[in-house]
């Protein structure tokens, strides 16, 4: 069952008594992201009463709900006009909210060609560390009136404030989609897909799990059936995709931590300590391993990427440090933002 | 009331010596161009916005990136207010200079540093123009997505500043989209890089926050921007409606059948009269409204996608659909849009581009309310439509030697933009604000979200020397202009004390 509840005012009081009392909040939708970056201590801020989709105009191409909906239901809304959140949020659990999602500026598998959370985000409501409950951005494709709050707000892990409400842009669903299990060492795998990048090849996942390149082709009957005919392999239970969105790939069982590597597309194999699943065409690779943030850090800043930690407790620092002057820019944002480091202190950086 | 910058609503500029600051330029930067003689200045004065105009106190043409970080040095320790400016085309104002600044121009930052083509990417130097990325793209068949009407002279530091569009946003996206990494100098010369070469970066997106800030935030000194594969093909149908109201629902009914046009333009008929005067493109000079729908990609897909939108375009009352039967009529249809904006200007001595959006679906109530307001102010009105992400270019037609006529064309936009922002729009889509819109962004922001946006400005640059006065009003300002807005009898900022 769908609900739609108006509890701002209410989170604008519990920010307000928090500003009041100088308490920290630790904000929170569904829990279900809860495990990434570092330990909040704070009072609970529970966004989830406050839900809904408050305007969905399919020909628009727009969808506006509020932080607490839960993502599922977002979706549902969005598949019966058979559209989609192109970005293809991971829910990592039971209860994930659109708030939440916005937040965490996670995305799926189809995030090199589709672009991420951030880029489909229009506008967004937030509550600032000033108390007050604002609105920046909108509900239409192009806005360039004032600084881009909204997209800041994307991967912000609740740092800079509240976010309410937010506005998104959605696609129609492809007309086909047809995946495809290529048996292929992964070093030729990533010459492949580099070659594919540079022609209008329809993909729009690729995945590389140490034996067989995975790959998605959506668009029209013609664009698919001509690649799928030319790259050969075999059927792929289009499920596969679902699965490693939601790290529910046998490789994601193994024991040792979980770290996410964002690397530049064209990387080549790189050699670390334990095991890697190649997803985004090589641009993001999950990696398996008991070697520390400093060595993985090492290996992957030298081709020009970095590495978050996906596993709780296994390092203090689960987001890449930031050097300087970038660190500073930060701290003075945050200020900006959230004067008396209420929101989420600490959960991405302990200065931050 | 006057967009040019007044200290008494903008703000107390610093004092500056400029004979101080001079010597001191030539002593510590000796090999970089600096203009200072009122002659010289002169063709600074302005950018793409011409009917305002300032002659900056200096301007400076550096040609390395650690001229740069030396005249940023400089201009913070002695407090001096810098502009910067790429190739000078914006439309807002955004890089109208300041009597009491520097005009830090970038346009000689040419060089393209490294085109990728498996990496797919370009990283280039700030001045490099935006056709250019796509031309040395070329002979990978990759090119650079975002096409702003003034690509051929647009620069991409520009791009990256104003958040630049084009035609083709719907399906590709604006600047912000195209970016993988930017390196810009803060206001006190030193150097960060905002992004990665990777698909995202550490930290919060201050990537997606310097895109569209206007020159406030720091200064772009390099750009890496994505590459896309280019498309196969292209086609265009042309459509033609009876009413704008037909040609809008149009719009909603492709999109609805679940096809994203690579490009979707709408023209009125005075735009479609003064385009195919203009350029001979063939449009059918008595239809209300016509539709240029182009589809791109796979050929067997766009084959197919033509045949769809065909039908429902005639399902939508179309009086007549053509598809571009050779490349050349498809680049003869764009022709006469892309030439809308010249073509409208040989109609009318004058003419104020605006660039307000709104949601699709208040398409028709919109122009009934620009054209109310056309005959309110005795202003003729063309309307140029990117049809498919709701970016109105409404052209006020003035002759700026009739005495009052600039100002009546000012008030008309004004309204417009306010109209925009009624139906829950916004007063710029891809111009920027700059100073041009600088009074309206009073009527799309309440006095608690601008004093946010000038706390992120203070986060970058506390004293407020880059670029003083544009993109963000001060309280003062909107309580000047909301003075002659008074909304059923209630005062905006009543708190504000006025002048």
């Amino acid at each position: 069952m769908t609900v739609s509840f108006d509890d701002s005012q209410q989170l604008l009081d519990q920010v307000n008594q928090a500003l009041a009392s100088n308490t920290p909040l630790r904000i929170q939708g569904g829990g279900s992201k809860a495990f990434l970056g570092r330990e909040v201590q704070g009072t609970l801020l529970d966004t989830r009463a406050h839900r809904g989709i408050v305007t969905y105009d399919p020909t628009e191409l727009v969808v506006t709900a509020r932080a607490g909906t839960p993502l599922a239901e977002l979706e549902a809304a969005l598949d019966e006009a058979n559209q989609m959140l192109p970005c293809e949020p991971p829910h990592l659990g039971e209860g994930a909210t659109v708030g939440g999602m916005i937040a965490a500026g996670l995305s799926g598998p189809r995030r090199p060609w589709s672009g991420s959370v951030r880029d489909f985000v229009l506008g967004t409501r937030v509550i600032t560390g000033l108390g007050k409950h604002l609105r920046f951005g909108g509900e239409v494709m192009k806005n360039v009136a004032g600084y881009d709050l909204s997209r800041l707000m994307a991967g912000s892990f609740g740092c800079l404030g509240v976010i309410t409400e937010v506005s998104l842009k959605v696609l129609p669903k492809p007309r086909l989609c047809r995946s495809l299990r290529v048996e292929m060492p992964v070093e030729r795998a990533l010459l492949k897909l580099a070659e594919w990048g540079q022609q209008p090849v329809p993909i729009t996942a690729a995945s590389h799990d140490g034996q067989a390149l995975h790959l998605r082709l959506e668009g029209g009957e013609g664009s698919v059936n001509a690649a799928c005919d030319r790259i050969g392999g075999e059927t792929l239970d289009v499920g596969y995709w679902n699965e490693l969105r939601e790290q529910r790939l046998g490789f994601f069982g193994d024991a040792r931590p979980l770290w996410r590597l964002s690397l530049p597309t064209d990387t080549p194999v790189l050699a670390l300590p334990g095991e890697q699943l190649i997803d985004w065409a090589g641009a993001q690779r999950w990696l398996k391993s008991d070697a520390d943030a400093q060595t993985i850090r090492a290996i992957v800043s030298e081709v020009g990427g970095h590495a978050i930690c996906f596993t709780a407790g296994a390092t203090t620092s689960p987001f890449q440090p930031l050097g300087e002057p970038l660190l500073r820019y930060h701290r003075q944002l945050k200020t900006a933002l959230d004067p008396q480091g209420v929101f989420n202190p600490g959960r991405m950086y302990s200065e931050v | 009331m006057n967009i040019l910058y007044d200290e008494r609503v903008d703000g107390e500029l610093p004092k500056v010596d400029k004979a101080a600051l001079l010597a001191d330029l030539k002593a510590q930067l000796p090999d970089m161009d600096i203009l200072h003689r009122g002659e010289d200045l002169k063709p600074y004065e302005c950018d793409g916005l011409s009917a305002y105009r300032t002659t900056p106190m200096l301007v400076v043409l550096p040609e390395r990136i650690e001229q740069v970080e030396t005249l940023l040095k400089i201009a913070h320790k002695r407090g001096v207010p810098v502009v910067a400016r790429g190739a000078g085309t914006g439309l807002s104002g955004g890089a109208l200079p300041l009597e009491q600044g520097i005009l830090l121009v970038m346009a000689r930052f040419n060089k393209i540093l490294e085109v990728d083509p498996a990496g797919r990417f370009a990283r280039v130097q700030p001045g490099v123009r935006n056709l250019a990325i796509s031309q040395a793209a070329a002979p990978y068949d990759l090119y650079y997505a975002p096409d702003p009407s003034s690509q051929i002279a647009c620069s991409i530091g520009g791009n990256v500043a104003e958040n630049a569009g084009g035609v083709h946003c719907l399906k590709y996206g604006l600047t912000v989209h195209n970016l993988l990494k930017v390196e810009i100098l803060t206001v006190e010369g030193e150097r960060m890089v905002l992004g990665s070469d990777a698909l995202d970066s550490p930290g919060f997106d201050l990537l997606a926050l310097f895109t569209g800030s206007e020159g406030m935030l720091g200064i772009v000194t390099e750009v890496t921007v994505k590459l896309l594969p280019k498309p196969q093909v292209a086609k265009v149908l042309l459509a033609a409606f009876d009413s704008v109201e037909k040609a809008g629902r149009a719009v909603g009914d492709i999109i609805a059948a679940g096809i994203i046009p690579g490009g979707l333009e709408m023209m009125d008929n005075l735009s479609i009269r003064a385009a195919e005067d203009f350029i001979h493109a063939g449009y059918p000079v008595d239809a209300e409204a016509i539709l240029l729908c182009e589809l791109d990609g796979v050929e067997a897909d766009v084959h197919d996608d033509c045949a769809r939108v065909g039908e429902v375009l005639k399902l939508a009352g179309a009086t007549e659909v053509r598809l571009a039967k050779d490349e050349a009529e498809r680049v003869k249809f764009w022709a006469g849009r892309k030439n809308a904006f010249p073509a409208v200007g040989r109609i009318s001595p004058d003419y104020y581009c605006m660039d307000g959006t709104i949601p699709r679906r208040e398409l028709p109530g919109v122009l009934k309310g620009i054209s109310d307001l056309s005959d309110e102010y005795g202003l003729r009105v063309a309307n140029v439509f990117h049809a498919g992400d709701g970016n109105m270019h409404p052209l006020i037609l003035f002759d700026a030697n009739t005495e009052g006529e600039l100002e009546r064309a000012e008030a008309l936009g004004g309204k417009i933009l306010e109209l925009c922002v009624k139906v829950g729009g916004s007063i710029t889509g891809e111009h920027g604000v700059g100073r041009e819109k600088i009074n309206q962004m009073c009527a799309q922001f309440n006095a608690d979200e601008l004093t946010l946006f000038h706390a992120v400005k203070a986060a970058f640059d506390p004293r407020g020397l880059l670029n003083p006065g544009k993109n963000i009003p001060t309280l003062h300002r909107c309580a000047e202009f909301g003075g002659m807005h008074v909304h059923g009898g209630q005062l905006p900022f009543p708190e504000l004390e006025r002048f």
